[in-house]
């Protein structure tokens, strides 16, 4: 009974993880920390839209997140900076989705659920829909790899190329919206980013190649979710934040490592 | 003469209600070196990013050849310091070429000892030369340069256009370049463009450099291009002509 409550969390963890690991690395790499924060308030919305009509959670995040990566691609570069556009669409759905929560059966409990995640209360269904959402993500980027890393470096060298960089960045961003629906459940709404970003971050600091930093984010991600879940279980931490700070802790230690080893 | 790698039929283009370019016709031919000066503003870069695709005319054509490969050289890159990239990655990018053809391209670019590199950490030459390197790897038609050489010195300025040339012959593209190094640039062109808006006049470098049009645009000091394009090509230029 243990053992398989545990090996549920762990596989919910480590799910969300492997996939945030390469996702991240290229959200550094095309500066989109942002946008992940936008996406994963907007889905605070998107749960309470799928509460308040009865559909899954999943689908209600994914439409919400699907709608702000669509009204983000077609405003870019006018009246406003993206900067603007997203400091204008995170906050305002998160404002938005806090107080359409409230009015929920859950109150301000279900409301913090979906904050800060509730990894010790997923099921084998949760487990089945995060590894299907993970998996979809990363096979689109797998699949999109290489252009991902021209239109990453230089969005000309891409149309020379007769690729079609706003193509990639909307399949890009379509992939961390269902990663983020997904993950909302075991780390929440406000640290779904670090899991993005400090893993990979981590994994910079030992990689020459993208390739290389990617699949190193991914096992990074994937020990600190172990990490995590463990102290939480010895310590009784909140999960999901227990996670975050094991990555943050194999990034202070490992940084450190690196500048002693000289890698770049 | 065969037809054009590319071409363009009246393009005219505006960018947020601005007229940028208007009624250009313009053709390339294989193997020969087109070079397009202006001054600031005056849509050369713009011109070449409708060439690639990246820009949309709001009228006119732009017809390539079926199958056509362009290798574009960019400015500059803004590769974002978490991003890990080592100059050999990046020239496996540009696509699948054989071991010969990869290592003859890194020879005759002079990258042999920057392989492992990371490109963030190039300096202003280099970068250029692996820029080159990757779009000679695609195994272009026509290789497209945006100001390429700026923030090179003069030597290096004259050494890479004679690396252009040099690739030109071996590979068989065709090359559009948009420059300001005015009497480096000239020199080594088949035909010079003279664009500001809509193109000015247009012919050998010695035509443009004669032509009133021309003169009005750069103003005097334009004896400094004759001078050097009567020169041979292969050395480096030691002038210190200024433009202004």
């Amino acid at each position: 009974m243990i053992d398989s409550f545990i090996l549920r969390i762990v596989l919910a963890g480590v799910g969300v993880a492997l996939a945030a690991g390469p996702l991240g690395c290229v959200v550094l790499w095309r500066r989109m920390i942002y946008f992940g924060d936008t996406v994963s308030h907007a889905a605070l919305l998107g749960v309470a839209l799928a509460l308040a009509v009865g559909l899954p959670i999943v689908l209600g995040i994914l439409v919400v997140a699907f709608s702000v990566v669509f009204v983000m691609l077609a405003g870019e570069g006018r009246a406003f900076h993206t900067d603007t556009l997203l400091g204008v669409a995170a906050h305002g759905a998160l404002a938005v989705g806090i107080i359409a929560l409230s009015f929920g059966s859950g109150g301000s409990a279900s409301l913090m659920q979906f904050l800060t995640g509730d990894i010790l209360s997923v099921t084998w269904e949760d487990v089945a829909v995060i590894w299907i959402g993970a998996l979809c993500a990363l096979a689109v980027v797998v699949w999109r790899w290489n252009a991902l890393l021209l239109t990453s470096i230089n969005r000309d060298l891409a149309f020379a190329k007769t690729l079609n960089p706003l193509r990639e960045s909307l399949l890009f961003t379509l992939a961390l919206a269902v990663l983020v629906a997904v993950a909302i459940k075991a780390v929440g709404a406000l640290l779904i980013t670090a899991m993005l970003i400090i893993p990979a971050a981590t994994a910079r600091l030992f990689s020459s190649t993208p390739e290389k930093m990617a699949l190193l984010a991914a096992v990074i991600g994937a020990l600190s979710a172990v990490g995590g879940i463990a102290a939480s279980v010895l310590w009784d931490t909140p999960t999901g934040a227990s996670i975050v700070v094991a990555a943050l802790a194999i990034l202070i230690v490992a940084s450190p490592i690196a500048s002693f080893l000289g890698r770049t | 003469m065969s037809n054009p790698l590319i071409e363009t039929r009246d393009l005219c283009l505006t960018i947020d209600g601005r007229q940028i370019l208007e009624g250009i016709n313009f053709a390339l031919y294989p193997g020969e070196i087109v070079t397009i000066v202006g001054p600031n503003g005056s849509g050369k870069t713009s011109f070449l990013r409708c060439l690639i695709g990246a820009e949309k005319p709001v009228s006119g054509q732009v017809n390539l050849r079926p199958k056509l490969k362009i290798g574009y050289v960019p400015q500059k890159l803004a590769l974002d310091p978490a991003f890990p990239m080592t100059v050999a990655r990046f020239l496996e990018l540009a696509g699948h070429i054989s071991q010969a053809e990869r290592q003859d391209i890194i020879v005759r670019t002079g990258i042999e000892t920057i392989l492992r590199t990371q490109i963030t950490t190039l300096s202003g030459g280099q970068l250029q030369r692996v820029l080159l390197a990757h779009a000679l790897a695609g195994m272009p038609d026509i290789l497209v340069l945006d100001e390429a050489t700026q923030g090179l010195d003069q030597p290096a300025v004259a050494a890479f256009y004679n690396l252009i040339d040099d690739v030109r012959r071996r590979y068989g593209c065709a090359v559009v370049l948009v420059s300001h190094d005015l009497h480096v640039v000239m020199s080594a062109s088949d035909r010079v463009i003279c664009l500001n808006g809509h193109i000015c006049c247009e012919g050998t470098p010695t035509v443009v450099s004669e032509a009133p049009e021309y003169r009005r645009l750069f103003g005097l000091g334009t004896e400094g291009t004759l001078a050097l394009y009567r020169h041979e090509h292969d050395h480096a230029h030691h002038h210190d002509h200024t433009h202004d």
